[in-house]
């Protein structure tokens, strides 16, 4: 009799990733089945390239061969449309823990890292899957639908993603009331991603500007899809305000990032009540 | 139900006294040493159990002894630390002092051993109503490592066992408060535990609901082989118990099936109403030697045998009785008994 209950709750790895997978899932399900905020997160990015970057390209004269500000503000649209979702997963945390079904998670016999990781991996795949949405909408910021340029940043976007719901889950993790937590992440988010260089070069600002940009980790995520897009569209090119970092130590920087963010936001969810 | 897995004699927790001085062994491999004295096995063992948050000590030495198949009850007022207990049985918060442990495993010691053979369902709802009835099962059963075709089964048993089964598909957010806690419950019983703890399962249903959910209860003990642990301060829910244990102030005050407990006070409650409460208090303790207190439905006392004291007490006393009301000894009576006062009042003051 016993020996059947033991077998029907395996532990090990594989109970680990079922369970990480199960986390993965509900995220998508609720994800799919939610598609007014689906579009109510579309919305912002898009209407920012639309409006905002068509009504700005007057302002903003191109200088560099084909496209506008538009081509300029690309990077910075897809980078705003992966920040919100990102987010979303910390906040679904959140949601979780006021909604108690955190504590059915919890009281269950896996490790607390393991659904953070699964939380983290939806948030991700919701981030990106948005960001591809994005992503066709190429053509009207004069960038080519080219499937080498579209893969990598698909790819860029898949990792900045990672980094942002890590994020996310650090301060989930650490903040228990959802007002607080949505407070905080407007409060911070919105200077983050005007000091990454989405909306306007970072060479030429003040100095002591320039130091928290080069110490902003959006910096790092914005610069490489950035590079991508001017390497097929001039006009979204931008000079650095320092010295250039490769796009691979960039690409470095995030995963560290996202890798750190993770490990603590595990550590803190893991301590017991 | 067919090819059910049933959990029968586990490890065998110690007879109550013994302490931890008889270890438990893994799941199986012991034999039931209390089975030769016709007692089913000890499943929640708890001894000195104390939790201190900073500034207030929840809970202050609780010893708890519960045996397999009972339904147990932990009964007590608002913030009497009925849910800090659940929390620390259920490896949910960590005892500052004191060991327990809950189906043949340690709650310090060996947390993950307790989680996989508890189920739990909370004081306030914890299912998903983005996802359907079923859909919340299956996370459930891919949480615990159910293998996939008895979870497939036992989600369809468990479904039909809350009566559910035709709302399986259904998104959870249309269901109302009763069959969002039956569907806990079904939930709760997915992976076949030993123990199902419920805290506060009737908390917030209406009457009627509530009443219905216990039919629920009722009926999955006649099918299970599940010992039933709940928190609750409704005392007419602490009568379907097989056994109670008030607790108030983080202590328990007093142990024991709810009949006996009511026999124990040895009294039935009369109330009096009469036309000068003042003058009838004097009588009764000069005529009868009895002490009442004034309260809202009139004067209350405790007498051995009420039916025979009506006619001595409306020939002797003296002034003139308006309505006498005969009641055996409740609840009620047993917590007013042991701690001083009514577990309403207890619940108004916190």
């Amino acid at each position: 009799m016993t020996a059947v209950a033991a077998a029907a709750v395996p532990a090990g790895v594989r109970h680990e990733v079922r369970a990480t997978r199960v986390v993965w899932q509900r995220e998508m399900m609720r994800f799919l089945r939610n598609r007014g905020r689906l579009a109510v997160t579309l919305a912002q990015p898009v209407f920012l390239l639309l409006v905002l970057g068509t009504g700005l390209s007057v302002l903003v004269p191109s200088t560099a061969g084909t496209g506008d500000y538009r081509t300029y503000l690309f990077p910075g649209v897809l980078t705003m449309t992966v920040q919100m979702p990102a987010i979303g997963a910390g906040a679904s945390i959140v949601w979780d823990r006021e909604a108690g079904f955190l504590r059915e998670m919890l009281v269950a016999p896996v490790r607390r890292g393991s659904l953070l990781l699964g939380k983290c991996a939806g948030g991700t795949t919701v981030a990106t899957c948005q960001g591809v949405l994005v992503l066709s909408l190429a053509g009207t910021a004069h960038v080519p639908y080219d499937p080498a340029l579209l893969a990598t940043l698909t790819g860029e976007l898949a990792l900045s993603a990672l980094a942002l719901t890590a994020l996310g889950a650090v301060a989930a993790v650490c903040i228990s009331r959802v007002e607080t937590f949505q407070a905080v992440l407007s409060f911070a988010m919105t200077p983050l991603l005007f000091l990454s260089g989405a909306m306007f070069p970072l060479a030429g600002l003040p100095r002591w500007l320039t130091v928290i940009c080069l110490a902003n980790p959006l910096t790092y995520a914005v610069d490489p899809l950035r590079r991508a897009v001017a390497a097929h569209a001039p006009a979204a090119a931008a000079p650095s305000p320092g010295r250039q970092l490769p796009v691979a130590a960039e690409l470095g920087i995030t995963a560290a990032l996202a890798a750190t963010a993770l490990a603590v936001a595990a550590h803190r969810f893991a301590r017991p009540g | 139900m067919s090819g059910e897995v049933r959990f029968t004699a586990l490890p065998v927790g110690p007879a109550p006294g013994s302490g931890f001085a008889s270890p438990y062994a893994g799941a199986g491999e012991s034999d039931a040493p209390a089975a030769g004295r016709g007692l089913p096995p000890v499943t929640v063992l708890a001894r000195g159990l104390r939790k201190a948050y900073p500034g207030v000590e929840a809970v202050r030495g609780v010893d708890l002894t519960v045996r397999a198949g009972e339904t147990f009850g932990l009964l007590g007022p608002n913030g009497a630390g009925k849910s800090t207990t659940i929390a620390m049985l259920c490896t949910l918060a960590r005892p500052t002092t004191g060991r327990a442990s809950v189906a043949g495993a340690d709650v310090t010691t060996d947390p993950g051993a307790v989680r996989r053979r508890i189920g739990l369902v909370f004081q306030d709802l914890t299912v998903d109503g983005d996802l359907t009835a079923a859909e919340n099962l299956r996370f459930h059963a891919d949480l615990y490592g159910l293998p996939r075709r008895t979870a497939r089964r036992r989600v369809a048993d468990m479904l039909a066992l809350v009566g559910l089964h035709d709302r399986r598909d259904s998104l959870v957010r249309t269901f109302s408060g009763g069959m969002k806690r039956r569907l806990e419950i079904a939930r709760g019983l997915l992976h076949a535990p030993q123990v199902l703890f419920l805290d506060e399962p009737t908390l917030g249903l209406d009457p009627q609901t509530r009443a219905q959910l216990w039919e629920h209860l009722h009926y999955v003990r006649t099918q299970r082989s599940v010992t039933l642990f709940l928190t609750t301060h409704y005392l007419e829910e602490a009568e379907h118990c097989d056994r109670i244990a008030v607790i108030d102030g983080g202590r328990i005050v007093t142990e024991g099936s709810p009949a006996d407990l009511k026999a124990a006070i040895g009294a039935d409650r009369v109330a009096v109403r009469t036309a000068d409460d003042t003058a009838a208090l004097s009588a009764l303790r000069e005529r009868f030697g009895l002490r009442a207190h004034a309260a809202p439905e009139g004067l209350l006392l405790h007498v051995p045998d009420g039916a025979s004291f009506v006619p001595r007490l409306c020939a002797g006393l003296g002034v003139p009785v308006l309505s006498v009301a005969v009641t055996r000894p409740s609840l009620d009576d047993v917590f007013l008994r042991c701690t001083g006062r009514t577990i309403h009042d207890a619940d108004g003051v916190r």
